[in-house]
């Protein structure tokens, strides 16, 4: 089997899977008096601060959650609501229209029921929010309840400099949220350096478990809560601490950003080996998002533009579909962009928002490698990508 | 071989996919997203393709261990079947959408896509048999599909399997039930998949608006009504006509005359027809010679009566029964069988219906 899906989610780790199971081993409701719960309580709060130290924040910033769905859902609602009723003017959010699903549906939503205007920030050709165009759709910002940027985009791998974004939207008071789900152990992601007032990631993307989410939030974010009951996080956030998966989540996080750079840099030599292979089977496939070399501000300093094992390539005249189940039947595992519920393949609304039109959106590809990537993966691509396109446009691209 | 086994959601396309996997096969399971407008769940038996169906669907592919998917043929599904069937009220006649699909839809867009990406057939769970590329009717006569089959070309056959045609729906539940696969009781799948509340007469309204015209009585040679839309007229219907008539006589219609939307109805010894014409026909083996004996079926659900088989100067067919049939609306299909009331009456082709006389 060739796993090239990790932005969908990744293996577990074997240091994530033994602590885990120590922990499921023990009793104790984090939020109990007695010993038990104590020494739940106590687990869960060293958990907090390794990932406090791994984010950049501290530990009372650390809100624990279901996973990046409620995380975003949390933040861009919450900090909605409670600006809104600090000040009734605040009735604009502001967002990209490729963000991830947990936060464009939470503001169409709020948008459908709850009278919030949405402004959409233009993305530029690579799926990327520059400052100039946060600054212009962000005004004077006095009606802005909340922006929300994306830091790295899961489908074509664009990384957006967050620190220069924050900067912008604090330039007229307003607060950023950041869906940080694929770029935490890709990219360097430091949350006070960022000054970002609210962070969402999750475990599983990073070799973490499912189920385990963090919303950074700065102390002094007003934020209203979804879920109502014991209060447990900081009453932003309700519910039976799940220490297990706290303490996978922590670990999961500590490995990967403690070795990222090594990682990085291996995985992304391997992604451009498999483009360029990709390249060289079928001359005419276009790769989506920055340049595989892309760097933010140009620097080595500012980090990568682009996440250093996404390849998003479109296949013209074949259906993504069509490639997905071909591969799929030769045991190369990967992905159109974004799954629907149904499993009925749209096309990319990121690559339509970067201004790609639907057949070139329709006809792509996303192989997303990670810490479980070999050079073997790539060969395996390699060795039947060019049959498989060939077969693809043989059956054509439909009439939708 | 290496088959697409097209999963509904329903009980019958699991069996199917299920007994093709056991006679050994290559199976991958599809869904075919048909609607534009998907609903999350279906209600009763009405509707199709939800979200459920497509769940239901994953849910038996899982278990059998085989890949699935969705394919969104929503588009093609628009144009060549809830388009045509449209334009074919407007025209006055009475279609079968789900002999189109299968025409069109299943047997044509499915059937080509898959033996593109590689397949050698698509696996269906239609009640009708086929074996050595005869088409021939299901063991169920209750359950019996070949009619909405008659219209598939011998390519279209040598693409296609039914393993379900030499067992009754009752054995079919029984399998999914000895299997535990939970469609095992879901309802049968009624009317039209595309009009989830049953109301074809309202659909057809939204889609065309009101067309009046007049009612007229062939027994009087009168105009007795006025009508919002011939659409909601099938040839040979006798409820809902709306009109009284002075001699207490039930009416039929006889006529729907598109251009000027005139509507005929007359009185029981006005409806049979002798004889019907089709438009050129479609065979499911080699075009047999003509003239032959054969048996006519004109409708889903209606008896087959004997006729004679003529070659019409059109290149249609004239059908000349051997006695008097009702309600025989044009658009609809007239599916030719050969009896055998051994291997199953076989499938021999059809023809549009364009006129009766």
């Amino acid at each position: 089997m060739t796993y090239l899906d990790h932005a969908a989610t990744t293996p577990m780790l074997p240091e994530v899977l033994a602590a885990m199971a120590e922990q499921w081993g023990r009793v104790g409701n984090a939020s109990s008096l007695h010993a038990s719960g104590r020494a739940a309580r106590r687990t869960a709060e060293q958990a907090r601060e390794r990932l406090a130290a791994s984010l950049g924040a501290r530990p009372s910033e650390v809100l624990f959650t279901g996973g990046g769905t409620e995380s975003d859902n949390l933040a861009v609602k919450g900090i909605a609501w409670a600006r809104r009723e600090a000040d009734p003017r605040r009735r604009r959010v502001v967002v990209s229209p490729a963000e991830h699903h947990a936060v464009l549906d939470s503001v169409e939503w709020l948008a459908e029921h709850d009278g919030v205007e949405i402004t959409w920030v233009d993305v530029d050709p690579h799926g990327r929010v520059t400052p100039a165009a946060l600054r212009a759709a962000l005004g004077d910002g006095e009606d802005v309840s909340v922006a929300s940027v994306m830091w790295a985009n899961n489908e074509i791998g664009a990384v957006s400099d967050l620190a220069a974004l924050a900067d912008v939207a604090h330039a007229v008071g307003v607060p950023l949220h950041t869906d940080a789900v694929q770029a935490v152990g890709q990219v360097p992601v430091d949350f006070a350096a960022s000054g970002v007032d609210a962070l969402t990631m999750t475990g599983h993307k990073l070799g973490g478990p499912m189920g385990a989410g963090l919303l950074v939030l700065r102390r002094d974010a007003d934020c209203m809560p979804l879920l109502h009951g014991g209060g447990q996080e900081r009453d932003v956030r309700s519910g039976t601490l799940d220490v297990p998966a706290i303490v996978g989540l922590a670990t999961a996080t500590a490995l990967a950003v403690d070795g990222r750079e090594d990682r990085a840099e291996r995985i992304a030599s391997l992604r451009d080996r498999l483009v360029a292979g990709i390249m060289a089977a079928v001359p005419d496939a276009q790769l989506n998002g920055p340049p595989l070399d892309d760097l933010l501000d140009g620097t080595p300093e500012g980090g990568p533009g682009r996440l250093p094992g996404n390849a998003h390539v479109s296949f013209p005249g074949a259906e993504g579909d069509a490639l997905l189940m071909l591969l799929d039947a030769r045991g190369v595992e990967c992905s159109t962009g974004s799954a629907c519920s149904a499993g009925v393949a749209r096309p990319s609304h990121v690559l339509l928002a970067t201004g790609a039109d639907a057949a070139r959106a329709r006809s792509s590809l996303r192989f997303s490698l990670g810490h479980t990537s070999t050079p073997e993966d790539v060969e395996q691509v390699l060795d039947v990508i060019g049959p498989v396109v060939e077969r693809a446009r043989r059956a054509g691209m439909g009439r939708r | 071989m290496r088959v697409v086994a097209a999963m509904s959601g329903g009980v019958d396309s699991a069996v199917a996919a299920a007994l093709a996997v056991d006679a050994g096969h290559d199976v991958t399971g599809v869904h075919l997203a048909l609607s534009q407008d998907r609903r999350a769940m279906r209600s009763g038996s009405r509707g199709c393709c939800t979200v459920e169906d497509a769940d239901d669907a994953r849910r038996v592919a899982g278990e059998l261990g085989i890949p699935f998917y969705v394919w969104d043929l929503a588009a093609e599904f628009s144009e060549d079947v809830v388009d045509d069937f449209v334009a074919e009220y407007a025209a006055g006649r009475t279609p079968n959408p789900c002999l189109r699909c299968n025409e069109k839809i299943k047997f044509t867009a499915v059937l080509d896509r898959a033996l593109a990406l590689g397949f050698d057939a698509v696996v269906t769970g239609h009640h009708a048999r086929l074996a050595d590329g005869e088409l021939r009717r299901s063991v169920d006569p209750a359950k019996d599909q070949s009619y909405v089959l008659g219209v598939l070309t011998p390519r279209q056959l040598a693409g296609a399997a039914f393993p379900l045609g030499g067992m009754t729906k009752q054995r079919v539940r029984a399998i999914a039930a000895e299997r535990g696969y939970a469609v095992a009781t879901k309802p049968d799948s009624h009317d039209i998949c595309f009009i989830p509340d049953g109301d074809t007469r309202g659909f057809l309204a939204r889609r065309l608006g009101a067309l009046p015209g007049p009612v007229v009585d062939a027994a009087t040679g009168t105009t007795v009504g006025e009508h919002q839309g011939a659409y909601g007229f099938t040839v040979g219907q006798r409820r809902g006509l709306g009109v009284a008539t002075v001699d207490q006589r039930p009416r039929y219609v006889l006529d729907i005359e598109p251009v000027s939307r005139t509507v005929t109805i007359g009185t029981a010894d006005q409806t049979g027809v002798g004889e019907v014409r089709t438009a050129p026909p479609t065979w499911t083996a080699a075009a047999p010679e003509l003239p032959l004996r054969a048996e006519v079926q004109l409708r889903a659900h209606g008896a087959a009566v004997p006729c004679e088989v003529r070659a019409a100067g059109d290149g249609g067919l004239r059908l000349l029964l051997d006695g008097q049939q009702r309600g025989v609306a044009p658009g609809q299909s007239a599916v030719l069988y050969d009896p055998d009331p051994v291997r199953g009456d076989r499938v021999l082709g059809q023809g549009t219906v364009l006129g009766t006389a």
